[in-house]
């Protein structure tokens, strides 16, 4: 199928199963939410998606457009469409933004004249309502928690990925920055990208609204279905 | 994630460990002892007072033990070591002069190209003496000096007699220095005259190219009142099997006033013991600034010093170390807080991968004198692998209790966490792990001049090719 394809995916780490047989198929244009408590694998499904070396997948697949990803490295990943908006994401010393996002772009899109790279970070930066300045200072160095997500989805605006995963994208945010980040996920809502949002709360939710709601505990898709799902979690917790 | 050999990462040497034909005018037989002392002497018409003091400098060599600290020096074998290489070349003021070979090897490393471009003056030895030297005629005009040091001997003797080795390091300073003080040759004597400001950097090459060689050069700078200089050193030596032994020795006075920029980039090959000793003497409102890159020789032992003898005088110290696979960089700073106002600050960076081994040794004394000083070191050091090593040992003798202290020092290593990151945006694990290293030394990298000494952007290029 055309989209993002997770086949009964069991994950380990560290010797320990944390997920038990994930299946879930996202088309393009669609938004699906993950909800589930602490512990309940969440991240480890977005770390294992893009192929992080700790998370070792034990059974099942992923694939990507019908091609099958997963044996292969984080960065051929990110060439195939691929990305993963981090819940923590890692401070870089001395790397600006802008050299590190020119670089990421080189390889996703190909090499790109600096003028021009200039100006579509300048325009996505304006967008989610983050300082130009920041293309200067050094990547998520001293970054707020706040700042360290809108930088997430600046990447993922200028990168332009075909499948995108938002891994707690939505916590550490305050009213007015959620909004913003709403809106550069709601942006790239054109029919063409398929987006997981991982999330605790519903409230990213009323924002993105999603056309499907899973519901995971302890490794396991439990439930399925529609927004609705989204608010009658909230109201009744995550028990069966 | 596996841990490939980074290849990117290795500098590429070919430039630089190439040997030309060895084809000496003249050569001292190996080995150091009063005949030796005598011939170096005689072949350059030494006036006595001189011979005396290498003759002086030599028996105290004799008697003084190796250090018992610091990195091995068990295989360099001192009595193998040709300790005069006279050059088949007369000191000349154009490149054309030169042998054809040995203008090639000077042209490899681009000096006469940054000479034309970006430097007041230009120095470059080959093994024991200068072969070029030329200062550019409006510098001259002002009473600028920038000559080799064995002519200042015969032409500025009452200058040389007053600062050659006798306040600043003085010959019984230790072992590698008394053998300094008996065998030395060529290097540089520069001057400036009292309010005299060069404003474009000199610089001076340092060759080595005989197997088993020994390089001692002298360098002298002397930076009158109210004075600015920046002079640039680069050091490069062929590759050969057999242990050869740099030990160098820099002087700097920087009287009242005046402010020195000392940048060394030292390139030696990895059979190279590079013990090499620079210090500073910094009087009232004086600044010395070191910039130094390590990044050749299989062994160094270097730790430039200022000592802060005059109130308000500034020592500013940048390092730069980079230990590979055998190489054993044992590096640092000395300040002695001597005066009352005084203030240093020490910013040391160290790279080791491959096994290598890199170690910041540092002391920094602030005397009962010094109030009101100020002292910040800060020490970093990057591990590429698993196999590398780093070592601190930040030395404070704090005499003074009216003084400001800041001091930090970390260790890192390249994190799987990171490295995931940067692929997950597309990036090669190489290129994520170079983007690692450029990003750790970029706080040094951008405070160099945009006219900083060919050789170390040259070099981090090479280490850093494909790095956006």
């Amino acid at each position: 199928m055309m989209g993002l394809e997770i086949k009964d995916l069991y994950v380990e780490v560290e010797g320990k199963e944390i997920l038990k047989g994930v299946s879930l198929s996202i088309a393009p244009g669609e938004v699906h939410a993950l909800m589930g408590p602490n512990g309940s694998g969440k991240s480890t499904l977005a770390n294992a998606l893009l192929g992080h070396p700790r998370y070792k997948i034990t059974k099942g697949a992923i694939f990507l457009d019908g091609e099958d990803i997963t044996s292969m490295a984080p960065d051929e990943r990110a060439r195939k469409g691929l990305f993963l908006s981090f819940q923590y994401p890692q401070e870089i010393p001395g790397v600006t933004v802008e050299n590190f996002l020119r670089t990421a772009y080189n390889n996703l899109h190909g090499k790109i004249d600096v003028v021009k790279f200039n100006a579509l970070l300048k325009e996505r930066m304006s967008a989610l309502h983050i300082d130009p300045a920041f293309s200067r200072r050094y990547l998520n160095e001293g970054f707020s928690g706040g700042e360290k997500k809108r930088m997430e989805v600046l990447q993922m605006t200028v990168l332009n990925p075909r499948f995108m995963v938002l891994d707690e994208t939505d916590s550490g945010l305050d009213v007015d920055a959620l909004k913003v980040v709403a809106q550069g996920i709601s942006a790239m809502r054109d029919g063409t990208h398929a987006t997981l949002i991982i999330t605790h709360f519903n409230r990213i939710l009323k924002l993105v609204e999603p056309d499907h709601v899973h519901i995971i505990t302890a490794g396991r898709i439990v439930k399925s279905g529609g927004k609705e799902l989204a608010h009658e979690t909230e109201e009744k917790g995550y028990r069966e | 994630m596996a841990l490939p050999i980074l290849k990117e990462l290795s500098i590429d040497r070919s430039r630089y460990d190439e040997a030309n034909k060895h084809d000496p005018e003249f050569e001292a037989p190996p080995g150091v002892n009063e005949s030796v002392v005598r011939i170096i002497s005689e072949s350059k018409r030494e006036p006595d007072w001189m011979l005396r003091k290498r003759l002086e400098g030599l028996k105290l060599y004799e008697k003084a033990p190796l250090p018992s600290w610091g990195p091995s020096l068990e295989s360099l074998d001192l009595d193998r070591i040709k300790y005069f290489i006279k050059p088949k070349a007369k000191e000349s003021m154009s490149w054309d002069d030169l042998p054809e070979d040995m203008r090639r090897t000077y042209e490899r490393i681009g000096i006469p190209e940054a000479e034309k471009k970006s430097l007041s003056g230009v120095g470059a030895q080959y093994d024991s003496e200068i072969v070029y030297h030329k200062l550019k005629e409006e510098w001259e005009a002002l009473g600028v000096v920038f000559t080799n040091m064995d002519e200042a001997v015969h032409r500025y003797p009452e200058l040389v007699k007053k600062y050659f080795m006798t306040q600043c390091v003085p010959i019984n300073d230790h072992k590698f220095v008394m053998l300094h003080a008996s065998v030395w040759s060529g290097g540089t004597f520069i001057y400036i005259p009292k309010g005299v400001k060069v404003r474009i950097p000199l610089q001076a090459y340092f060759r080595m190219n005989a197997d088993r060689g020994g390089q001692f050069e002298h360098t002298l700078i002397i930076a009158d009142e109210d004075s600015e200089v920046h002079y640039i050193e680069g050091c490069s030596a062929p590759a050969y099997e057999s242990a050869a032994l740099h030990a160098g020795c820099v002087e700097i006075f920087v009287h009242k006033g005046a402010r020195v920029r000392y940048s060394s980039v030292e390139n030696w090959s990895r059979n190279t013991y590079n013990l090499n000793t620079k210090r500073a003497l910094v009087d009232e409102d004086g600044v010395i600034e070191w910039i130094n890159g390590n990044l050749g020789s299989g062994c160094t032992m270097l730790y430039p010093c200022s000592v802060l003898r005059g109130p308000r005088a500034r020592s500013d110290s940048l390092g730069i170390a980079f230990a590979a696979a055998g190489q054993n960089q044992d590096t640092g700073s000395k300040v002695i807080h001597a005066a009352p106002y005084t203030s240093s600050t020490i910013q040391a960076k160290s790279i080791s991968k491959d096994g290598g081994i890199s170690t910041y040794r540092g002391l920094v004394k602030v005397m009962p004198s010094a109030i009101g000083s100020k002292v910040s070191v800060n020490c970093d050091a990057l591990l590429i692998d698993e196999h590398s090593v780093s070592n601190t040992y930040p030395t404070m003798k704090i005499e003074s209790d009216k003084v400001d202290i800041a001091h930090e020092a970390t260790v890192g290593r390249i994190g799987e966490d990171e490295i995931f990151y940067l692929m997950t945006r597309g990036l090669s694990e190489e290129q994520a792990r170079q983007m690692v290293v450029a990003g750790f030394i970029e706080p040094i990298v951008k405070q160099l001049p945009l006219e900083y000494s060919v050789e170390l952007n040259k070099l981090i290029e090479l280490e850093m090719e494909g790095v956006g």
